[in-house]
């Protein structure tokens, strides 16, 4: 279990994985770009006056259509991997995983009540039905841990304890409302349903992606600020606040940030599971629990590797698509019994 | 310095700890004896703020505890608990570096403080290594190292809070660990340190509180405390006190 790796090393490895991941996303998919104009078309999205060849189509399929993706992409997997590294020190377990406090059942839960109330009234108004289903989403996530953290608090202490088992509990609940959803739903309700709860970054559009890049930014950078305070809660609560932290403050701050950023994540792109468990454990692994480095390097890795799932994603099948969270938990899972197998020996 | 007036802790609707007046001093160790569920965890508890005391007041520098901010109260006090549940895998060095963290002191002088630490509780030779690979003992000396890093080299104003910190120790560094809070106290800290062994708080102690189902039963140097009488009423054990032939101190043996 001691890190194999430099911190600079790593980071160096890792910028460059989230390069070529970019490019990639930019330029695969069933209209191949060459370097050439994936650059040009991206240079002159950015209002750069440069003219080429097929440039045109080029600007066209990047600005509509793989560049949203790609942010989508960068930013749901920056997101879930820093969410995870919050989780995992807020409950000072490697295994911690940003569901645990219900966030992801919560959001999953308000899209199904918007995709089946929405169906059943006849359908919403094109035009809104998106953002309603994603501020649903948004809201059942934000709902579930708000009341996942309450539970928690004891004479104004969080036990985190006691929010895990409240996490298993409202998980449960949420699990059985959104099966009756299922029940109520029809046929077609039902495929969108499902298809939902893959996650997909298909269909990303600006709008949907402004919100969670901003959520992105502001987890991104406020987490950081935190790493001291979470090395030293690994350590436990109280051995923290001997050191002089405000653990309290601590763990809001943690709850918070996971529930805005897992609940935008999920809001704009489905249920995608196991980033947030494997991603910083693979990075803690390679560089040891010190979270002034885990913190950007998971970051760097969760937005890679979603990256790549897309790529997967989108071309194994093509011209179909497999649902992203498909992709992830065919990678995730075995990675997971390896990881709990492995302690065990 | 701490100081404690009429303290006492309430645990649900029972009192574990009443009636407890303490001042520790600076360049004294002070140690706390009991039976198990005496109270003696409690006390701690309550001296570095983690349990609230339902009377009573604990004063830091004749101020409040809970008025102090915390890398402020950090700076003044540290606490090593009975037991510890790190379950990463930080290297030895990090784990005592983490006792830097209220400073600012810059990473060459916390290098240089973490080395001395580690020295001064005989786990020098554990840096590089994974906290996980470390037996019982040695992760109790790597925490010892990580408060005194906190505090160091200790001065007079600060506070030095061990809780049992020789329980999983073999008798070599049971020893060690006490010289080093030992140096400490000469350095003018005040160390209070909760013990089982008679003996070594007979060594190592310049007072010594005896604590018997939550209250205070005697509190005084070691040859006031550690006497017949009182071990029997506190303990229920039957013991000889004799003198240490060397060093002069009271040498307890059960008949």
């Amino acid at each position: 279990m001691r890190p194999v790796l430099s911190p600079r090393s790593l980071f160096v490895a890792l910028a460059l994985a989230l390069f070529l991941a970019l490019w990639l996303s930019l330029a695969l998919g069933p209209v191949s770009l060459p370097p050439g104009d994936t650059l040009r078309a991206l240079l002159r999205l950015f209002g750069l006056p440069l003219d080429g060849e097929g440039a045109g189509q080029a600007e066209l399929i990047l600005g509509q259509i793989r560049l949203p993706r790609t942010l989508l992409g960068l930013a749901v997997g920056t997101v879930l991997a820093l969410a995870g590294v919050a989780m995992q020190g807020l409950f000072r377990n490697p295994l911690a995983d940003p569901g645990l406090v219900g966030v992801s059942s919560g959001a999953a839960l308000g899209a199904a009540f918007a995709i089946v109330v929405g169906a059943s009234l006849g359908g919403l108004p094109e035009a809104l039905a998106p953002y309603l289903l994603s501020l649903c989403a948004f809201a059942g996530g934000l709902a579930v841990t708000a009341v996942v953290y309450r539970l928690g608090r004891r004479d104004g202490q969080t036990n985190v304890a006691i929010m895990l088992l409240a996490g298993v509990a409202l998980t449960a609940l949420a699990g059985a409302l959104i099966g009756l959803f299922t029940y109520l739903a029809d046929d077609a309700t039902l495929r969108t349903l499902t298809f939902w709860n893959l996650g997909s970054l298909n269909g990303a559009s600006y709008a949907r992606l402004w919100p969670l890049l901003l959520v992105t930014v502001v987890v991104a950078l406020w987490l950081p600020r935190r790493a001291r305070a979470l090395n030293a809660l690994l350590l436990g609560e109280s051995e923290a606040r001997h050191l002089g932290f405000d653990v309290e403050r601590l763990k809001r701050e943690l709850v918070l940030c996971t529930a805005f950023g897992v609940g935008a994540a999920v809001a704009a792109a489905g249920l995608i599971g196991f980033i947030g468990l494997v991603v910083p454990h693979l990075m803690r692994l390679l560089v040891g629990p010190d979270h002034r480095v885990l913190l950007p390097a998971s970051a760097l890795a969760g937005a890679s590797l979603l990256l790549f799932a897309d790529l997967a994603a989108r071309l194994v099948l093509a011209p179909a698509e497999l649902p992203i969270g498909i992709v992830t938990a065919l990678l995730g899972a075995p990675f997971f019994l390896y990881l709990l197998v492995r302690g065990r020996a | 310095m701490l100081r404690v007036e009429n303290l006492g802790v309430c645990r649900g609707a029972k009192t574990v700890l009443s009636d407890v007046q303490l001042e520790l001093r600076p360049g004294e160790v002070l140690g706390v004896l009991g039976p198990n569920g005496a109270g003696k965890s409690t006390l701690l508890g309550a001296l570095c703020g983690e349990l609230q005391p339902s009377g009573g007041a604990v004063l830091l520098d004749e101020r409040p505890l809970g008025a102090w901010s915390g890398p402020e109260r950090a700076r003044r006090l540290a606490v090593l608990p009975q037991s510890s549940t790190l379950s990463f895998a930080f290297r030895v060095e990090e784990v005592v570096g983490m006792g830097r963290l209220p400073h600012a002191s810059g990473r060459q002088r916390d290098a240089e403080i973490i080395a001395a630490a580690l020295a001064s509780a005989d786990a020098g030779h554990l840096v590089g290594r994974s906290y996980l690979e470390l037996s019982g003992g040695e992760r109790q000396r790597v925490h010892l190292a990580r408060v005194l890093a906190q505090l160091w080299p200790g001065a007079t104003g600060q506070s030095l809070l061990l809780d049992e910190p020789t329980s999983m120790l073999d008798p070599l560094h049971q020893h060690t660990t006490l010289q080093a809070a030992r140096d400490f106290a000469g350095r003018g800290v005040a160390v209070l340190v909760i013990l089982h062994d008679l003996n070594l708080a007979a060594r190592y102690c310049d007072r010594i509180l005896l604590l018997d189902r939550g209250r205070p039963h005697a509190l005084g140097t070691p040859e006031e405390v550690l006497r017949a009488e009182p071990l029997q009423a506190v303990f229920g054990l039957e013991v000889l006190v004799q003198t240490h032939p060397e060093r002069g101190h009271p040498l307890i043996v059960a008949r």
